[in-house]
C-alpha cells in the first residue's frame, strides 16, 4: 500500500535540485525576519501587527491543519530557522564546498539525546502563550531567541543539534509526523548493509551527512526525519524513495519512549486548557493565564502542570494497569505504558484540529488586514487594511468540529486496538479514557 | 485489511445508529416565546455574566455597558452585534430563534486578549452537543465491536 513518489522524474529532480528549496527558505527567512521586525517595531496591539497575526494564525493555521497532517515533517523541509546556523555549520549555501570549515563539531551527549528537553521547552512556551500569543514585542524576542539558539548551536554542536533536541515545536511535529501519509524511507534495506561509507549518513562531495543525526537505512518512522533531502542527495544507490502510504502508518509499531509518550500527554493536555482558557467564557482564568508573575499565574501554572503532568498521565497509566488485570498478563503496566500512549497520538492531533479551527476562522479576517498594514501604522499597501473584522463559517464550524473530534475519537480506538494486540493486553480501559478526554473536549468546545 | 461479513453489519448498523443520532427530532421543550432583557458588562476582558440563557423563540435584548474601554459584541450565527463607548449603554434586540449554543465575542480591538473576549448565548437545549456525545460513545463502542480484540483476551 505504498506509491513512491520519487519514481517520477520531475518529482525527483525537484527534491534533489538545491534551488528549489533555496528558494523556499529565503521566501521563508525573509517572512521571519519581517516577523522579528514588524513584532520589535510595530504597534503594540497584538490582532494588528504582522508578526503575531502572521505566526499564530497564519502560520499556525497552515502547520497544524496542512502540513503536519497531510506532510509530516514538511514544514520543517522550508523552516528558516536553522538556517543561518547551518550555512555556517557548512561554510556554504548550497553543495558542500570543497575544503571543510572547521568547527567544533561537539557531540550532542548522550543524557540529553531524547525529547525530555523539547517537552520542558514546549511547556515554558505553553505557560506564557497567552502573552506571546498577544503580544508582538514578546513573539519577536521568542523568535529571534530561536534563531540566535540554532545558530549558536550549530557552531558548537554537529548537525542540527537545535531541531533534534531543543526546538519547542519539534517535539510535536515529530510526534504528529507519524500520522502523515507520506514517508521518506529507503527502498531496499539489503542495498545499504553492503553500501560502503554510507555517505547519507557521512556525507559526501554530493551532499551532507543527515542533518538530522538519523541514519536512513534505519528509518522506521517519520518522527525524527527532517526531510531536508540530503540522502536523496547522498545516496549512491539511489536507495532513498519518498513515498505515499496509508495515513498513520507509523503507529502500527507503538514507541516505548517514555519522552514521547509525555510528549503526547503535554499536547493532549494544552489543546484542553487552551479550550477552556482561550476559548471559554471565564474572564478570570484568561487573566490569570495572562498575568505572568502574579499569584493568580502562578495558580495557573500549576494547575496547568498538575493537569499535564499528573492527573492526565495517572488516569492513563490506571486505565493501562485496569486493562492489564483484565487481561491476566503479567507485562508490568510501565513497561507498555509508552505503547498505549501512541492511541493519544492521532486523538491530540485532532484535539488541536478542533481547536485551532475555531480560533483560526474567527481570527483569519485580521490576516488580510495585518499583511496591508503590518505595523498597524495606518497603511494599506495592498487595499485591504480598512477591511472589518468578521469571523468565518461560524454556522460550520460545530459540525466541523464535532467531525474531527468523534473522528479522532475512532481514530484513538483503532490504534489502541492494534497496541492491544501487540502487547496483547485488553485496550479497552484505554479506550474509555480517550472517549472520556474527547467528551471533555465536545463540552468545552461546543 | 478484509472485513468479515460480521464486521459489514457492524458497520452498517453503526452507520444507521450514527444516522439517527445525527437527524432523529429530539423532544423539546417549549416555552412560550417572551422578552428577555439582560444587563451585561464588559471590560478588558470578559462579559458580565458571560454566560446568557434564553428559550428558542425569545426576544432577547442586550443592554451592553463598558466599564473601561470601548466594547462590543457579536453573536456568532446571528451576526448580531453592537459597539459601546465607556459609561455608555447601547441595546441589541435580536429574536433567538436559532436553538444551541453560540458564542459571542467583542469586536472592536480592545487591548490584548481582545480577540479571547468571549461569552456564551444558549438558546434552548444544546442538541448539537448531545448529538455529538452520543457519536463520540457510538464511535468507542462500535470500535470496540468491530475490530477484533487481542488474542489472549479471547482466551480468557
Ligand atoms: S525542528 Fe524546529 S527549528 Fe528545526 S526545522 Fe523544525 S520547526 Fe524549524
Ligand atoms: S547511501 Fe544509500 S545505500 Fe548507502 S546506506 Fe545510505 S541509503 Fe543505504
Ligand atoms: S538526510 Fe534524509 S533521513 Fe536525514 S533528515 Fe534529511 S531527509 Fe531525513
Ligand atoms: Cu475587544
Amino acid at each position: 500500500m505504498r506509491s513512491e513518489l520519487t519514481r517520477f522524474s520531475v518529482v525527483k529532480s525537484l527534491l534533489k535540485n538545491r534551488w528549489p528549496q533555496l528558494f523556499g527558505f529565503i521566501v521563508m527567512l525573509a517572512g521571519f525576519l519581517y516577523a522579528i521586525m514588524t513584532g520589535f517595531i510595530g504597534t503594540p496591539v497584538g490582532n494588528n501587527n504582522f508578526s503575531t497575526v502572521f505566526v499564530w494564525i497564519a502560520w499556525w493555521a497552515i502547520l497544524i491543519l496542512v502540513a503536519v497532517p497531510f506532510f509530516g515533517r514538511g514544514w520543517c523541509a522550508v523552516c528558516p530557522i536553522p538556517l543561518p546556523g547551518e550555512w555556517i555549520q557548512r561554510g556554504a549555501i548550497l553543495e558542500p564546498p570543497s575544503r571543510k570549515p572547521r568547527r567544533f563539531n561537539l557531540r550532542w551527549p548522550n543524557k540529553l539525546r531524547n525529547i525530555w528537553l523539547q517537552n520542558l521547552t514546549f511547556t515554558l512556551v505553553a505557560l506564557f502563550s497567552t502573552v506571546i500569543l498577544t503580544t508582538p514585542k514578546v513573539t519577536a524576542v521568542v523568535l529571534a531567541a530561536m534563531l540566535f539558539l540554532a545558530v549558536g548551536m550549530s557552531i558548537v554542536f554537529e548537525r542540527r543539534t537545535f531541531c533534534r533536541y531543543l526546538c519547542p515545536v519539534s517535539g510535536f511535529i515529530g510526534l504528529y509526523a507519524q500520522t502523515a501519509p507520506v514517508e521518506l524511507r529507503v527502498k531496499d534495506k539489503q542495498v545499504c548493509i553492503t553500501c560502503k561509507g554510507k555517505p547519507c549518513y557521512n556525507g559526501s562531495a554530493a551532499g551532507y551527512g543527515c542533518p538530522w543525526d538519523v541514519f536512513p537505512g534505519g528509518l522506521t518512522k517519520n518522527t525524527y526525519c527532517g526531510l531536508c533531502m540530503e540522502c536523496l542527495r547522498t545516496c549512491p544507490n539511489d536507495n532513498i524513495a519518498i513515498n505515499l502510504r496509508p495515513f498513520a502508518a507509523d503507529l502500527g509499531q507503538p514507541s516505548r519512549k517514555l519522552d514521547e509518550a509525555f510528549k503526547a500527554f503535554i499536547m493532549l493536555g494544552a489543546a484542553m486548557v487552551y479550550a477552556g482558557v482561550l476559548l471559554g467564557p471565564w474572564g478570570e482564568l484568561k487573566s490569570a493565564a495572562y498575568s505572568v508573575g502574579t499569584v493568580a499565574w502562578f495558580g495557573y501554572v500549576m494547575a496547568f502542570l498538575a493537569f499535564i503532568f499528573g492527573l492526565l498521565p495517572a488516569l492513563f497509566w490506571l486505565a493501562v494497569k485496569l486493562g492489564q488485570v483484565l487481561s491476566k498478563s503479567n507485562v508490568p503496566a510501565r513497561h507498555v505504558f509508552a505503547a498505549f500512549a501512541t492511541a493519544l497520538v492521532p486523538l491530540g492531533l485532532m484535539f488541536w484540529v478542533a481547536f485551532s479551527l475555531s480560533f483560526v476562522l474567527t481570527n483569519a479576517s485580521y490576516i488580510f488586514i495585518a499583511f496591508s498594514d503590518p505595523f498597524g501604522w495606518g497603511w494599506n499597501l495592498f487595499g485591504t487594511a480598512a477591511l472589518t473584522w468578521q469571523p468565518y463559517l461560524t454556522t460550520a464550524l460545530v459540525p466541523l468540529q464535532t467531525l474531527v473530534l468523534v473522528g479522532g475519537l475512532l481514530w484513538s480506538v483503532r490504534t489502541a486496538q492494534k497496541v492491544g494486540r501487540e502487547v496483547k493486553i485488553q485496550p479497552v480501559p484505554v479506550i474509555v479514557f480517550s472517549m472520556l478526554v474527547t467528551l471533555v473536549m465536545l463540552g468545552l468546545l461546543l | 485489511m478484509k472485513l468479515s461479513r460480521e464486521q459489514w453489519f457492524y458497520i452498517i448498523l453503526a452507520g444507521l445508529a450514527g444516522a439517527l443520532i445525527v437527524f432523529a427530532p429530539l423532544p423539546v421543550r417549549v416555552a412560550p416565546p417572551s422578552q428577555r432583557t439582560f444587563r451585561v458588562e464588559a471590560s478588558q476582558f470578559a462579559y458580565s455574566p458571560a454566560v446568557l440563557t434564553v428559550n428558542p423563540g425569545d426576544t432577547v435584548t442586550i443592554e451592553l455597558v463598558s466599564t473601561d474601554v470601548v466594547h462590543g459584541l457579536y453573536v456568532d450565527g446571528y451576526g448580531a452585534s453592537v459597539t459601546a463607548d465607556p459609561g455608555q449603554t447601547v441595546s441589541l434586540t435580536f429574536i433567538a430563534n436559532e436553538p444551541g449554543s453560540f458564542r459571542f465575542r467583542c469586536n472592536v480591538t480592545c487591548g490584548a486578549l481582545h480577540p479571547f473576549m468571549i461569552g456564551k448565548l444558549q438558546v434552548g437545549t444544546n442538541t448539537l452537543l448531545w448529538r455529538a456525545v452520543g457519536l463520540a460513545l457510538l464511535a468507542a463502542f462500535s470500535g470496540v465491536a468491530l475490530f477484533p480484540r487481542p488474542a489472549t483476551v479471547k482466551a480468557v
